[in-house]
C-alpha cells in the first residue's frame, strides 16, 4: 500500500541508545497518574494489581524484542538460568539504570524463583495507605518480567510482594523446568 | 533512607526508553478503554494539567527562577524546563505581533519514540498530556494558556509543533471556606 503521507516508516528508524534520559520527577508523576487511572477503573488491590501488571505487560513486550535486537544479536536465550540473569542484569540496567539486588531459588520447590529489589523505582514514590498494606505498585514491574519469560517461551506467573524490600516472585510451569532438565542431560 | 551508589547514572533520571513505553502503554490501554480518540485526548490532557499542578513545585524547588516578567520570559522557562524533564531544547518561534503567543518546535519528542499511529486514529492527540502539563503548571503561576499541538512528526508533518496562547492573568483567590 503506498503511503500518501509520506512518513517515515518506523521500522526503517535506528534503534540505538537514545541519549537523553527524562527527570525522575515527571516519571514519578506520570506512574502516579496511572495508578490513579487504574485505581478508578478496579474495586479492589488484588484487581488494581493485576491491572498495573497488564500494563507493564505491554512495556516488557516491547523491552524484549528491543533488547534481543540491540544487545543479542538477534538470539534468544533457551535455558532457564540464562533468562533469569537477562532480567536481572540487561533488562534491570536498560530500565532501571543499574542490576537487581538479588536473585535466588526456592529451596523447596525447582519452579519458584524470586527476584529481590530493594526499592523498586516505581514504588519509591508511593506511600502505601495503612488499610492498604499488601498494595505493591512494582506488579507494573513484575507484567514487565512475565512479558519477557512469556515472550522467550518460559511461561510463567509473576508478582510483586513486600519481603525484603520488594520480592518478585516467579513461578514457572512445570514443563519449562522439565524441557530445562532434558535440555541439561543431553 | 540512604541508598546505596549502585546506580551507575545519575540518580535524579529515568530511561527515557522506560518513560516513552510507560506512556505508550497507558496510552493503548486509554484506547481500549474509550470509545473515541477525543475522549482519549481529553482525557490525557486532564493528567496532564493534574501533572502539572505538581511538576511547577518540583521546578520552583530545583530552579532558582522568580517571577516572569512577561510572557517572552514565561516562553524562555517553559524551554528551560523542556530541558530539564525531558531532556530536550524547543526552539521557540512564531511570535504573534501582540506578544500573547508562540510556537514551541520540537525536532524530537521522546514521548513518541516507537510510536507508529495507525491510520485508525488518525484523531488521536498523541502527546497531548504535554499541553496539559504545561497548563497546569502556568495556572499556578496564575497565568492562564491554551495550548496545543498544531503540528505533529506522528502525523506526517516534519517537525512537531506546540502552539501556546496567553489568556489572562489569573487573580489570587482565597481558596473556597478560608477568610
Amino acid at each position: 500500500m503506498s503511503n500518501m503521507r509520506n512518513r517515515v516508516s518506523i521500522l526503517d528508524k535506528p534503534l540505538n541508545k537514545s541519549r537523553s534520559d527524562v527527570s525522575i520527577s515527571l516519571f514519578g508523576l506520570l506512574f502516579s497518574e496511572i495508578v490513579q487511572y487504574c485505581q478508578n477503573r478496579v474495586y479492589t488491590i488484588p484487581e488494581l494489581q493485576t491491572k498495573l501488571s497488564e500494563l507493564g505487560f505491554h512495556v516488557g513486550q516491547r523491552v524484549l524484542d528491543l533488547l534481543f535486537v540491540r544487545e543479542k544479536n538477534y538470539k534468544r536465550e533457551t535455558k532457564l538460568l540464562n533468562i533469569l540473569l537477562f532480567v536481572k542484569s540487561s533488562v534491570w540496567k536498560t530500565l532501571f539504570g543499574k542490576e537487581a539486588d538479588k536473585l535466588e531459588q526456592a529451596n523447596d520447590d525447582d519452579k519458584t524463583y524470586y527476584l529481590i529489589e530493594k526499592e523498586p523505582l516505581v514504588t519509591k514514590f508511593i506511600s502505601v495507605p495503612k488499610d492498604r498494606g499488601s498494595l505493591n505498585c512494582a506488579s507494573f514491574v513484575a507484567g514487565i518480567i512475565e512479558a519477557i519469560l512469556i515472550g522467550c517461551n518460559f511461561p510463567a506467573k509473576v508478582t510483586a510482594h513486600w519481603y525484603k524490600g520488594t520480592t518478585f516472585m516467579i513461578k514457572f510451569e512445570e514443563s519449562v523446568i522439565v524441557r530445562d532438565k532434558a535440555m541439561e542431560n543431553r | 533512607m540512604s541508598r546505596q551508589a549502585v546506580r551507575s547514572t545519575d540518580p535524579k533520571k529515568v530511561s527515557s526508553e522506560l518513560f516513552t513505553l510507560t506512556y505508550g502503554s497507558l496510552v493503548a490501554q486509554m484506547l481500549k478503554d474509550y470509545e473515541s480518540d477525543e475522549e482519549v485526548n481529553k482525557q490525557l490532557d486532564r493528567m496532564g494539567y493534574n501533572i502539572g499542578l505538581r511538576l511547577i513545585e518540583d521546578f520552583l524547588a530545583r530552579t532558582n527562577v522568580g517571577r516572569c516578567y512577561d510572557f517572552r520570559d514565561t516562553a524562555e522557562k517553559l524551554q528551560m524546563a523542556f530541558k530539564m524533564y525531558l531532556g530536550i531544547s524547543p526552539s521557540i518561534t512564531n511570535w504573534s505581533a501582540a506578544g500573547d503567543e508562540f510556537s514551541l518546535i520540537l525536532e524530537s519528542n521522546p514521548l513518541t519514540e516507537f510510536v507508529e499511529l495507525p491510520d485508525s486514529h488518525v484523531n488521536l492527540k498523541y502527546s497531548n498530556i504535554i499541553p496539559g502539563v504545561i497548563r497546569g503548571a502556568l495556572e499556578m503561576v496564575q497565568t492562564e494558556v491554551v495550548a496545543c499541538f498544531v503540528h505533529d512528526q506522528l502525523k506526517g508533518d516534519s517537525t512537531s509543533e506546540l502552539r501556546v496562547k496567553f489568556v489572562r492573568r489569573l487573580e489570587d483567590a482565597i481558596p473556597a471556606g478560608e477568610d
